[in-house]
């Protein structure tokens, strides 16, 4: 009861410092949970995020653009290539799927991609998981202006079958440039947490065919997902060889969770100064826990006197100090799941809203057990300076009736 | 039979200027179990400092101090704290009190370095002592007599064999100090403690059966009288 006692009353006598310190402590437990927590999911999800293909071939230009554009459907396509590339690669033996995909035109922001039922019917987006289409839709007719919309985009417009649209040229939306074509909307798609839920899935002569878009490139396409045989390793490494080695037309970005990786490696400077300004509030918020514990050492003194007297040990004086900065810290790595929650979730539908892709702010992650651990141990030590000040008290000074 | 017997204690502190400056110097003195005794003295002639000696809350610079068979002096700070829970209960001129605490607390948080916190008994001593009914105030929510009942209540709380009292009354009006005083010597007699009381309050000593000049066992204290 003793020491649990005497620091539940002195948290509670100091409650404003108390309050304040922890406060500081879950923001900076909050923060570097966040940052964590974000970082390693975003790169996990990102990295494995490929639609159910193994690579993408493009015009010549950035893999990273190229995957980013056929994807995640961000960025602007690189280029296009004939279709008789896409011929081509379809027949390579090393290929077991090559999905073509047309993009360049969008409906308030979200963007149309024109592609073959293959896209739906023959790839897995995760494994064992396959695109569904919601009750009472179907998918497209590709030889009609009909359109399947993803989830995200279907509860953000309010999309539903039946409903018709005329849509926007480019990739961003402007109303002065709105097509005559008229689409319907045949299908919504079932949540998939891909890219996929962002887009609204067109035939892919729908692109090529659209009015205003240049009748010479009326083939074309803007790149082909690429899903080779078993033995991929092999077969990437030819096809490497093959268009970014020995040709100098197209680029073939494989295989698709490197070229994310190589972007995370090179924003990973970000998520280091984002880990360093979270170590340094939690810097600064144990030294607030010294600073408070120790400033308020004057008044106390008289309280550890009778304390003292009253029979308690130079070490149980010590350890309640101890405990008390500890306690702050564990009270503050409370509140910082609660930062965690909010930061997280905020970080998780704004990537969703962007990239399609979802994070889980609820998911396990390493750093929820050392992150608080690491803190209250720190907070632990913050009280060893006011602690031993509270060993050294001088009972029979301190004792003595007020002047 | 004494429970306390001191003998050749000594205790001196620093001064500013470097030299050392004796406060106390007790060649023999004792207390026996139940006994009642009031030590009288001026302000400054050292008796707070010998209560503090006898309790192990200072170590003498010489000499001996044995309570209840247990050579105080000998002993190190840990023992000397564990001893003092044990044995020894202490009440102030200025209660000393935990503000943030309540009465039963205060009592419980006496209890809990010595025997271990008893509640019913805790309750029983501030019923003993009139606060039946004030168990959740805290201190400031008191009078200063009723403090005094308080901390009268928190000495007795381990069933101390000796209660050292330092100018108990010396806070208090008139009316409160007789009552306290005789609150003080009642529950010390029930509980079967032995009472050491230093005062330099004529009334106060004039209570007492046993009282004896602190210039008289303080060779410190009689050489400052002469002067």
């Amino acid at each position: 009861m003793t020491i649990g006692r005497i620091v539940f009353k002195s948290l509670r006598q100091h409650a404003l410092s108390t309050t304040v310190t922890a406060l500081s402590i879950a923001l900076a437990g909050g923060l570097l949970m966040s940052v964590w927590a974000v970082k390693e999911q975003s790169q996990a999800t990102f990295t494995g995020v490929n639609e159910g293909f193994d690579a993408v071939l493009g015009a010549r230009g950035s893999k990273l653009q190229l995957v980013l554009n056929a994807v995640f459907h961000l960025e602007s396509s690189p280029g296009n290539l004939s279709f008789s590339d896409f011929q081509d690669i379809q027949k390579n033996p090393n290929v077991e799927l090559a999905v073509p995909i047309a993009v360049g035109d969008n409906y308030h922001g979200y963007r149309l991609v024109g592609t073959t039922l293959e896209f739906f019917d023959r790839t897995e987006y995760a494994p064992g998981k396959r695109f569904a289409i919601s009750k009472g839709s179907r998918y497209f007719d590709p030889t009609l202006r009909e359109a399947v919309v993803g989830s995200f985009v279907a509860r953000k417009l309010g999309l539903k079958p039946g409903d018709t649209f005329h849509p926007f040229h480019g990739l961003i939306f402007d109303e002065k440039n709105q097509h005559s074509e008229t689409y319907v909307v045949v299908g919504i798609l079932e949540p998939s947490n891909t890219p996929a839920d962002r887009v609204i899935w067109i035939p892919l002569a729908g692109i090529q065919m659209m009015t205003g878009h240049d009748p010479k490139a009326a083939t074309d396409v803007s790149a082909v997902l690429v899903k080779l045989k078993s033995s991929s390793a092999i077969a990437g490494f030819q096809m490497d060889m093959m268009y970014n080695k020995q040709g100098n037309r197209l680029t073939f970005a494989w295989p698709i969770g490197r070229v994310m990786a190589e972007l995370f490696d090179k924003i990973g400077w970000f998520d280091r100064v984002l880990a360093l300004v979270a170590y340094l509030v939690a810097i600064v918020a144990t030294a607030s826990i010294l600073a408070g514990i120790y400033n308020s050492m004057n008044e106390r003194r008289r309280e550890i006197a009778i304390l003292r007297a009253l029979g308690a040990r130079r070490v149980t004086i010590f350890t309640s100090i101890l405990l008390e900065a500890a306690s702050i810290s564990a009270l503050g790595m409370g509140i910082a799941f609660l930062v965690y929650g909010v930061i997280v979730a905020t970080v998780a539908s704004v990537m969703r809203a962007q990239t399609g892709v979802v994070i889980d702010p609820f998911r396990f992650n390493a750093v929820m057990l050392w992150a608080p651990a690491a803190l209250i141990a720190l907070g632990g030590l913050a009280g060893i300076v006011p602690a031993f000040k509270a060993y050294r008290t001088d009972v029979a000074e301190n004792l003595a009736p007020l002047s | 039979m004494p429970l306390l017997t001191v003998s050749r204690l000594k205790k001196s502190f620093a001064t500013p200027d470097g030299s050392n400056h004796t406060v106390v110097n007790v060649d023999q003195f004792s207390v026996d179990e139940r006994q009642q005794l009031a030590l009288e003295g001026e302000s400054g002639s050292g008796k707070t400092t010998f209560l503090n000696l006898i309790a192990g809350i200072l170590k003498p610079d010489a000499g001996q101090i044995v309570i209840a068979g247990k050579e105080m002096s000998a002993l190190k700070e840990a023992g000397r704290d564990r001893l003092r829970a044990t044995t020894i209960g202490y009440i102030f001129q200025t209660f000393n009190l935990l503000q943030g605490y309540t009465c039963l607390e205060n009592v419980l948080l006496g209890m809990s370095f010595g025997a271990g916190a008893d509640r019913a008994f805790a309750e029983e001593l501030l019923k003993r002592v009139g606060l039946g009914n004030r168990l959740s105030h805290r201190p400031r929510q008191l009078s200063t007599g009723q403090q005094q009942r308080v901390a009268v209540a928190r000495a007795l709380a381990n069933k101390p064999k000796l209660v050292l009292a330092d100018e108990p009354t010396g806070n208090l009006d008139h009316k409160n100090a007789c009552e306290s005083l005789a609150l003080i010597r009642e529950t010390c007699r029930e509980s079967g403690a032995a009472l050491l009381l230093v005062s330099h309050d004529r009334e106060v000593l004039a209570q007492f059966e046993n009282v004896k000049r602190f210039a008289d066992i303080s060779r410190v204290a009689h050489e400052e009288a002469l002067v």
